[in-house]
């Protein structure tokens, strides 16, 4: 070996060493800050830490874009649902009286809600749009209660991370992080176009989180769990869309 | 050096993105304009290939399987490689004179009368002569000058405006393009415009010699005398 290729050895040798060393302090840092999503390992690990680590870094304040009503889709379309059982049927001929929304986890006051105890907290609408990863999309008015306000009757303890959400629908949750959660424009869905949530949008309740693609506003929503580590929770990648193969963050 | 390294860097991340991208739309292989589009509302084209999802209306009795979850996270990791590659390749590409030296047309050249001299040359298929296959023709640095200045930033802007994140932090990103679906239908054209560069590139480099041309771009070397004939 000559005495080029050896100092260049070397010097290639550290240059790794210290890029290698750089990108562990990245990657600390960025864990502190919450800038990792929990799907971050892995060979698409780094594109989508990138992704979800610039939009929180870039979407911090934002606010989806709001249409004015002359844009509400024509027939208010909804998607197709894989049939629901018997249980639900029965709640649904009750007019959903017995539906209840339990919340526990890292708070103060474990609750749970009946629909009219939703709808008597101040009720907010939004006309946003739901856009499907596949490519379609249409604009709604969504009538419903802030996440952040039921986060806060239940008193939310600082160490919490994220907040898990499930569906009547087995197998069928997910998870946002706080900065989501307490976003103004995540809401418990309870109402569309002026009228009660029909079924095939989500109903009785469904979640609705417009900086994302449709896949996180999960419908048929029963319990809320907050917690700090997701890892608990299915193969620990933060949902069921992501156990199925899909990206947790889903603001692309 | 850093011209080759990006050009089969990015070549990877395109053969990536085509893949991926072609798996996601046939998810729903439908486009519209304006701001929403869904299976009720009327298209603007369709494309005549089956779905993958059971929903759309193809007229073919399958269902393709479902690729979207893989083919959503390599484009976006392409993508991600591809734009830093790329910032890498401009920005570097202003200091080491390669921008001026090899893409700008000379002054010279920046007339209808060089411009059509060179077209002319090109549509007779006459083959350049020994100095002047050792830079990029008229032609060439046009179109190349194209899809790094215009087409990659296109499509770049395109598919930003498709995220419902960004474009809640750059609202302009997706009303300048006349909405969301307006958005996804121009990524899908420009796209289309991308890949056909890259057809008649790929063609070109046949037409060159694709044995000399290959060593040229992975080692750097030009070739010897008797690949200079071919060249």
């Amino acid at each position: 070996m000559s005495n080029i290729s050896r100092r260049k050895l070397i010097t290639t040798g550290m240059a790794a060493a210290a890029g290698l060393a750089g990108l562990g302090v990245a990657a600390r840092v960025a864990k502190q800050h919450g800038l990792v999503p929990p799907d971050y390992g892995g060979i698409y690990g780094l594109g989508e830490t990138l992704t979800y680590a610039s939009h929180r870094l870039l979407t911090k304040q934002s606010l989806a874009q709001e249409f004015p009503r002359s844009l509400i889709s024509k027939p208010p379309f909804a998607n197709e649902i894989t049939p629901l059982s018997d249980e639900f049927k029965r709640l649904q001929a009750g007019g959903f009286a017995d539906w209840r929304l339990t919340v526990d986890g890292l708070v103060a006051r474990p609750a749970s809600f009946s629909l009219d105890q939703l709808r008597s907290y101040p009720s907010r609408s939004q006309i946003t749009q739901l856009a499907c990863e596949e490519g379609w999309s249409y604009i709604a008015e969504w009538i419903g209660v802030p996440l952040s306000h039921v986060l806060d009757v239940v008193g939310v303890l600082p160490q919490a991370r994220y907040v898990v959400y499930f569906s009547f629908q087995p197998d069928w949750w997910d998870s946002i992080d706080i900065a989501d959660a307490s976003h103004p424009q995540t809401f418990l869905v309870y109402g569309m176009n002026g009228d009660a949530l029909p079924i095939g949008n989500g109903g009785p309740l469904r979640m609705r989180v417009p900086r994302q693609l449709g896949y996180k506003s999960v419908k048929f929503i029963t319990h809320l769990t907050i917690t700090d580590n997701l890892k608990k929770f299915g193969k620990g990648l933060g949902s069921a869309s992501a156990d199925g193969g899909y990206a947790w963050y889903a603001g692309i | 050096m850093l011209v080759r390294v990006t050009h089969w860097i990015t070549t990877f991340c395109f053969i990536a993105l085509l893949v991926s991208g072609f798996e996601i739309v046939i998810s729903h292989p439908r486009f519209y304009w304006g701001e929403t589009g869904n299976v009720s509302t009327p298209t603007l084209f369709k494309l005549p290939i089956p779905s993958s999802r059971s929903l759309v209306p193809t007229g073919y009795g399958y269902v393709l399987p479902d690729q979207n979850g893989w083919s959503r996270y390599l484009h976006f990791q392409a993508a991600w490689v591809v734009v830093l590659t790329g910032l890498l390749y401009v920005i570097s590409s202003f200091f080491t004179g390669h921008l001026r030296q090899n893409l700008l047309p000379g002054g010279t050249d920046l007339s209808w009368r060089a411009f059509s001299t060179a077209m002319a040359k090109h549509l007779r298929f006459k083959r350049p002569s020994a100095p002047e296959a050792w830079s990029y023709n008229l032609l060439q640095r046009l179109s190349y000058l194209l899809v790094i200045f215009v087409l990659f930033p296109l499509v770049i802007w395109t598919g930003l405006a498709m995220s419902p994140a960004f474009v809640s932090a750059f609202p302009a990103t997706v009303t300048l393009l006349g909405g969301r679906q307006s958005a996804r239908t121009l990524h899908f054209f420009v796209s289309l415009a991308l890949l056909l560069f890259v057809l008649v590139h790929v063609v070109m480099v046949f037409v060159a010699g694709f044995w000399s041309r290959m060593r040229a771009m992975i080692t750097g070397r030009a070739g010897t005398d008797t690949d200079m004939e071919h060249t």
